[in-house]
């Protein structure tokens, strides 16, 4: 093509781009079609791709392709590997992406589609993706090292120290947030309930499947195992309307969260091969399928959005949580637009499976671009809802009131029309008793992704089977995520401990292993219960702490990329990553200091434990005011730390660009790549 | 249709690599085994002595 057909054309693109953004930021009073989003993302995707990106390799990185990576030098066919730039980017994709991109959004459409779209497109182009980027290439310079190791080298023992406690705390937070979205999803629903059970004989199935009758056919089993799981989904309807079933599989929030902390304990003190992995394949099987099949029906479908652009709740009033736009929307939603785990995952497995430095661009920068999308369809499923309905799923009862008459009226003089009867015929279309207050994002999902498939496939006869799909498509890999990320809390735990005493560190003891299982699935479990017993219903504060936390590891992140960019005298284009790291530090620290706080008890932790204290103490309320002083307390100290991560940063900076302090580039030496002498 | 058989191998191949039967086939060639019952554990040892790669949320 020649280079005047490449500048139409990208003026074309940047044209259109803008014309669907002006669509979707302007348009009021009247629904939009979903296709206005789609577009608008592709467009900003792409230009983000090919000039920021571009920019960010040959300006701050100066990505070199002569340069042998660690995969190549360090070869050892286990952890170091040379591979394939579209399989390490589909490994990477399957890694970083989880529930947090559905479910914040889904929270987050409360002040309507407008918001969150903006963030996910301009968050994810000028800060997610350059994050995940930078990092990946950084550690790619060193050895594949972790971004504890390089914040400990770059910016100090206390930056390694704060990057390790952040990363624990992040996991705890985020294993009982997402175990709270489970328990909401499931409680009272005997067919829900009936379905994830049967994933656990499935996937041990599916482990002796492999160990005893064909070792490593993994595809082959994990294909078995979703026609399992299908059948689980169709036995599911059976069991709802059989008495004696419904009854077992009928479980309140608290026996769901107990049952859940006890199946996380088993798992992750279990050997692997029989638990953990098959359903980690078979809940990776259904990820990647469910996320291309969402993707091709919005396409097809091309839904109508019902959720206004903006709603009344911009003003901090909203029920699903707490808080006004700024900063509350860019805490919500995390991993569509900047999550600070991706960072882990950048410096963790992918960095030794790159083949040249120059493929870091697709695979860093490309990756969360697709992350990104998947926020996207989020943001449709939830905008396909009539708002009357979204609020009434995704509003708790001390809320909007007790009964579906209360709930209605409340909702209704809000401006969003709904009736019981809406409700009642909702829950009976999908095979539910009911929707109000299930509260934590994944049943507002579930809905919005069964009505966008049942206007293609099979209609409405076929939507509670849909919904009840993708009620188990995020349940299944929210487990696997609590089981995963119990392991990865234990090794981590177990790695600290060895240093005070040796054997608490050697994975394969079993004391050690049963106690660091049993003390991370405490710390997290001790958060569950809280948020199942929150008169609020718990997403209102423990996803708000989820966010800040995870944000705030997005600062470390950008902190330790900003020293390097300074250290390799790259000062004048260090905004790439110091606009990004000033922004989330407004965001994070605004937040923090709002959930501490903000005298309002729907916001502010110590005020709402202050509210309680007011009336007769019980046990609910002594334990009300202790949880709520206890993320109070979390929130200061991870907010305390990373302010000392900035302060000690910003003092380095200086140090270096006044010359006060000599430079110390801690890379791997320059080592020509064989792999471009042997393609000549 | 070669375009097509191309992105069909490396579909395959990055789901062999997710999958970890990738892994499972290097195991084997690192470790002079043919696939077994016993060699599959001997892969499963292995990996669980090193920390679990972290997954996103």
């Amino acid at each position: 093509m020649n280079k005047t057909l490449r500048v139409l054309l990208w003026i074309a693109v940047a044209t259109l781009g803008a014309a669907a953004v002006g669509v979707v930021a302007l348009r009021r009073g009247e629904p939009i079609n979903a296709l206005w989003l789609v577009i608008a993302a592709t467009c900003c995707y792409a230009l983000g791709y090919r000039f920021y990106s571009k920019f960010i390799s040959a300006r701050i990185l100066a990505l070199d392709a002569l340069r042998a990576t660690p995969a190549e030098r360090l070869e050892n066919g286990r952890d170091f590997l040379v591979t394939n730039k579209w399989v390490v980017f589909g490994h990477h994709f399957a890694a970083i992406a989880g529930p947090g991109p559905l479910v914040g959004p889904v929270l987050a459409a409360q002040f309507g589609y407008l918001p969150g779209t903006l963030w996910v497109l301009a968050g994810a182009v000028f800060a997610g993706c350059v994050q995940d980027f930078v990092i990946l290439l950084f550690s790619i310079r060193r050895d594949g090292k972790s971004l504890t190791e390089m914040a400990k080298e770059e910016t100090g023992p206390l930056g390694g120290f704060v990057a390790y406690s952040a990363v624990i705390a992040i996991l705890i937070i985020l294993l009982a947030v997402v175990a709270l979205v489970v328990v909401n999803a499931l409680k009272d629903s005997p067919w829900g309930t009936f379905t994830i059970s049967m994933t656990i004989p499935i996937a041990l199935l599916m482990g002796l499947y492999l160990r005893r009758i064909r070792p490593g056919k993994v595809l082959e089993v994990s294909v078995i195992g979703f026609l399992l799981v299908l059948a689980a989904i169709w036995g599911g309807q059976w069991a709802s309307q059989n008495p004696a079933l419904a009854r077992v599989f009928t479980l309140t929030a608290p026996s769901l969260a107990i049952l859940i902390i006890i199946y996380a304990f088993a798992a992750s003190a279990m050997p692997v091969w029989l638990l953990l992995a098959p359903r980690d394949y078979l809940s990776t099987f259904v990820k990647l399928g469910t996320i291309s099949l969402l993707a091709i029906g919005i396409v097809v479908m091309h839904p109508t959005l019902h959720m206004p652009a903006l709603t009344r709740f911009t003003d901090g009033t909203g029920p699903v949580f707490a808080g006004k736009i700024f900063p509350f929307a860019f805490i919500t939603i995390a991993c569509g637009a900047i999550s600070g785990f991706h960072s882990l995952i950048s410096s963790g497995t992918t960095p030794k499976l790159i083949a040249r430095e120059t493929e870091t661009r697709m695979v860093g920068y490309g990756a969360m671009m697709a992350e990104s999308a998947v926020a996207v369809m989020a943001i449709i499923a939830a905008g396909v809802l009539q708002p009357g309905l979204y609020f009434a799923i995704n509003s708790p009862a001390g809320i909007v009131g007790q009964t579906a008459a209360a709930a209605t009226s409340t909702i209704s003089n809000w401006g969003f029309p709904v009736t019981a009867a809406d409700m009642q015929a909702l829950a009976h279309a999908v095979g539910e008793q009911t929707l109000f207050n299930r509260t934590g994002g994944a049943p507002a999902f579930a809905v919005g992704m069964a009505h966008i498939f049942s206007q293609s496939l099979g209609g409405q006869t076929v939507m509670a089977l849909w919904y009840h799909f993708a009620v188990m498509f995020e349940a299944l890999f929210i487990l696997t995520i609590l089981d995963a990320g119990t392991r990865v809390a234990r090794f981590m735990i177990q790695d600290a401990l060895g240093h005070i005493y040796k054997p608490l560190g050697r994975t394969s003891w079993y004391p050690s292993i049963l106690a660091t299982s049993a003390l991370i699935v405490a710390a997290w479990g001790c958060f569950l219960w809280q948020g199942i017993k929150d008169p609020l219903g718990g997403i209102n504060s423990l996803w708000p702490l989820f966010g800040i936390a995870n944000q705030l590891l997005a600062t470390v992140a950008l902190c330790v990329a900003t020293t390097i960019i300074i250290k390799l005298h790259r000062t004048k284009y260090a905004a790439v990553t110091l606009a990004p790291l000033s922004w989330l530090v407004a965001v994070t620290f605004t937040a923090a200091w709002q959930k501490v706080f903000d005298p309002s008890p729907r916001i502010g932790f110590l005020a709402q434990a202050r509210a309680p204290a007011a009336g007769p103490m019980t046990v609910a309320t002594s334990r009300l005011i202790f949880n709520n002083r206890l993320d109070a307390a979390v929130t200061a100290i991870l907010v305390v730390m990373v302010g000392l991560v900035l302060v000690e940063s910003a003092r380095q900076w200086i140090s270096i660009i006044t010359g006060r302090q000599a430079v110390q580039v801690r890379e791997a030496p320059f080592v020509l790549t064989r792999l471009a002498e042997e393609q000549g | 249709m070669n375009h097509i058989a191309h992105a069909a191998r490396i579909l395959l191949a990055t789901l062999r690599e997710i999958f970890d039967e990738a892994a499972y086939t290097r195991f084997l060639g690192r470790s002079h085994m043919p696939s077994s019952p016993e060699a599959y554990a001997a892969f499963w040892r292995e990996r669980e002595e090193t920390p679990a790669p972290p997954k996103c949320c």
